[in-house]
């Protein structure tokens, strides 16, 4: 109902809202207005409602009345004409986890509802101080890190070697926003940069890295940047995927930013420069505060692109939530159920995306109010 | 200077000097930037010695060793390096080439659907836009790879109309037989286009001329097919379809599809449109109601207002976003490498294993993807110039 409404604004009341239900009449109009307006428009909502009739029912058949739900054999996943739900049940633990060992699950389950609870605590708009946010995310993140890695406390450690599943998803996309976002305000200050040999090398970098795939610049990390390190200096792979992440990340982001700081008037920086502020002064304490709120809607679109890229690593082998599913199915007994593996991991990314593209949204029209 | 004695001393120093201190952060990064360069090369090199991998371009020249499984061009694995790679760029080109026609045309319908004021073809719209473009594009390619595992095999294949076959080899279609009256049907194409853009041109002069307004849209697709229509029922309508039909364990005849194709085409296409479609809702919703209001009032009709008020101000606001979104499909063809579909990244990567030329591999990889990038979004800048608002 309330997505109906939300619609109805966005289309700037063009639609109708639907009436109170208690009067017929006026829920008979709205059926008119918006099924039979039109010869055209009837003709559509019949060929859509035949459609809908042929295509929804067997596919709810399939998905909810004739799958096999709980702990089932896959002989009765096979038996049954309907999706096999019993697999997730099955195989949760690993697609969830990975590699990680078992008895230690616990461990991220807590990491992730702290996690969760950051982020939730991050996007709440009351909370938005420096002084709450910077030690809620740096206990946020020691607490996660201590759970993962373990060592201390009696935890067992485990290498990260080890890390894979949902967990290993939520570190890599930690650190791509987390890495990437400073290095995205730095080349977004740069590309806006007086000096041309300091725009020029931003220019350069954010557009040959948009202009090549993530896969690619996987690749670098995996492949070539081990050579680039004197004999005996190495990283971890983890680490090398994260940081060629968050620098790709970072120039679709500095595009986003330097947007931002055009919509800056000049004024600000001139009555910045008027009070006898230096460069830095000016920028941390005047511009970018304006200038990445007004490009939070954008911003948020990219993190949410960032999350969904986490899962190129299956291409170079870290075992992220798509990967280790991909990897767990390929367990003959099961194969057959891949694509019910696939919905339920495909429902994660939905959440947790859509989520934030509606809390993106919402910020706009927050941040819209002030300007009408 | 008397005057100012709370003035620090060093005030007129050349370090204080606005322009020294912007030449000293330039010179600083250049070096900085020198220095790593000519340290990440001593490592490279020294390293590629120490592990015995040749360097430089001589591998191009080698044969290759290994085959594709499909390419435009001829290829055996005995042919070299340099051919494998442009094979796979045609096969990026050609996955990306029909990814970005299907996704305009799944885009912008659903776009339009969005702002339809039929109720349900709107929420039918709005939830593909919301599934598809929530779930990452890696998820959507090797969803569809998998659906396409699960179909029949071939001799069970499915029949959705004569001569077609679905099956879990890909998709089998009936393709005309090959004449020698086909490329005059090319040519007759393209005067049938010339003629529809002088027909377009006659109608507008004439408008501005005497007012009358001549309906372009429909007459000038008619003649751009008429004339290769005439043409081929002049030449004695020559068509004989060259039907797929089972042979051993797979189909021959017609043309087929393989399985890895489609996946990544339907994968890389769905994701894609669900953002176009974004992009054209927000460009139809762009347009002020006034505009339309006043168009209306003018007694304009429908199919005038909405080409000549509606759509030049909504591509104004539609076609950056979507020239970046043609260019992120096209990066995101190089998923075929999941799913063995031989595009680029596909070979680059087998080629990198079979030589362990990491840094040349991947060197030629990210050229090519930069140089299509490139291009595209050259040639959108120049649509955009075209389509913006003209200025005094």
């Amino acid at each position: 109902m309330a997505d109906v409404e939300m619609n109805g604004a966005q289309n700037g009341g063009r639609k109708q809202t639907p009436a109170p239900v208690a009067e017929k009449i006026a829920v008979l109009r709205w059926v008119r207005e918006n099924f039979f307006s039109s010869i055209g428009n009837t003709i559509l909502t019949v060929v859509i409602g035949v459609f809908i009739v042929k295509f929804l029912p067997p596919f709810i058949e399939w998905a909810f009345f004739d799958a096999v739900w709980g702990a089932q054999t896959h002989e009765a996943c096979r038996a049954s004409e309907g999706a096999c739900w019993a697999v997730i049940t099955e195989k949760h633990r690993p697609m969830l986890f990975g590699l990680y060992p078992y008895e230690e699950h616990w461990r991220l389950i807590i990491a992730l509802i702290v996690y969760v609870g950051a982020i939730c605590i991050t996007l709440t708009r009351r909370f938005w101080h420096v002084k709450i946010l910077v030690p809620l995310w740096i206990a946020n993140l020691a607490i996660c890190c201590l759970l993962m890695w373990g060592g201390i406390f009696g935890l067992t450690f485990v290498e990260t070697q080890q890390w894979g599943g949902l967990p290993l998803t939520m570190v890599l996309f930690t650190g791509t926003v987390v890495f990437g976002m400073p290095i995205a305000v730095l080349l977004a200050l740069g590309r806006r940069s007086h000096l041309p040999g300091i725009k020029a090398v931003c220019v350069t970098a954010i557009e040959c890295m948009r202009g090549v795939p993530l896969i690619t610049i996987l690749f670098v990390a995996v492949n070539v940047f081990p050579l680039f390190l004197p004999q005996g200096l190495e990283f971890d792979v983890m680490v090398r995927v994260m940081a060629g992440m968050a620098i790709f990340f970072a120039c679709y982001q500095a595009e986003v930013i330097r947007g931002g700081l055009q919509a800056i008037p000049r004024g600000q920086y001139e009555a910045a420069e008027a009070i006898g502020l230096g460069y830095w002064q000016m920028m941390v304490r005047i511009i970018l505060p304006q200038a990445l709120r007004v490009c939070l809607p954008g911003i948020v679109n990219h993190i949410i692109a960032a999350f969904k890229n986490t899962s190129y690593v299956l291409i170079i082998g870290l075992f992220d939530i798509l990967s280790a599913t991909t990897a767990v199915m390929q367990d003959p007994l099961w194969r057959l159920f891949t694509i019910e593996a696939y919905i339920f991991v495909a429902l994660i990314y939905f959440v947790f995306c859509f989520a934030l593209s509606k809390y993106s949204q919402n910020l706009e029209q927050w941040l819209d109010q002030g300007r009408r | 200077m008397a005057d100012q004695p709370q003035t620090p001393k060093s005030d007129n120093s050349i370090l204080n000097s606005i322009a020294f201190r912007g030449i000293a952060y330039q010179v600083l990064l250049g070096a900085a930037i020198a220095l790593l360069g000519w340290y990440l090369y001593t490592n490279v090199n020294e390293n590629l010695d120490r592990q015995n991998i040749a360097t430089g371009w001589d591998f191009l020249e080698e044969p290759a060793g290994f085959g594709i499984s499909e390419s435009i061009i001829a290829f055996d694995s005995s042919q070299t390096f340099a051919r494998i790679f442009l094979a796979g760029v045609l096969n990026t080109l050609h996955v990306a080439f029909f990814g970005i026609i299907l996704a305009t045309i799944l885009g912008v319908t659903m776009g339009i659907a969005r702002v339809s004021r039929n109720w349900l073809v709107a929420k039918l719209a709005s939830t593909y836009v919301e599934i598809c473009r929530n779930v990452p594009v890696v998820l959507h390619v090797i969803f569809w790879s998998s659906i396409i595992r699960l179909l029949p095999h071939p001799r069970q294949a499915i029949e959705p109309f004569d001569g077609a076959f679905i099956s879990n080899r890909g998709l089998m279609l009936p393709f005309p037989f090959d004449h020698s009256l086909y490329p005059w049907l090319g040519l007759a194409l393209i005067v049938g286009i010339a003629g529809a853009v002088y027909f377009t041109r006659w109608a507008r002069i004439t408008r501005e001329q005497t007012g009358k307004y001549i309906a372009t849209f429909w007459p000038s697709i008619g003649i751009a097919l008429g004339v290769p229509l005439v043409v081929w029922l002049i030449g004695g309508a020559p068509l004989t379809w060259d039907f797929p039909a089972l042979r051993g364990f797979n189909y021959q005849g017609g043309i087929s599809l393989s399985p890895e194709y489609i996946a990544l085409l339907i994968g890389i296409t769905v994701y894609t449109a669900a953002f176009i479609a974004e992009i054209v809702r927000s460009g139809i919703e762009s347009i002020h109601a006034g505009q339309i209001e006043a168009a209306n009032a003018l007694g304009l009709r429908r199919g005038f207002v909405m080409r000549y008020i509606t759509i030049p101000q909504a591509l104004r606001v539609i076609v950056p976003p979507t020239a970046s979104q043609f260019l992120s499909l096209t990066k995101n063809s190089s998923l075929g490498v999941l799913i063995g579909y031989p595009d680029l990244v596909n070979i680059g990567n087998t080629s990198l294993n079979q030589t362990g030329q990491a840094v040349e591999a991947i060197a030629i990889m990210m050229l090519v993807y930069l140089t299509i990038s490139l291009t595209i979004s050259g040639i959108m800048n120049l649509y955009n110039k075209l389509v913006a608002i003209k200025e005094r």
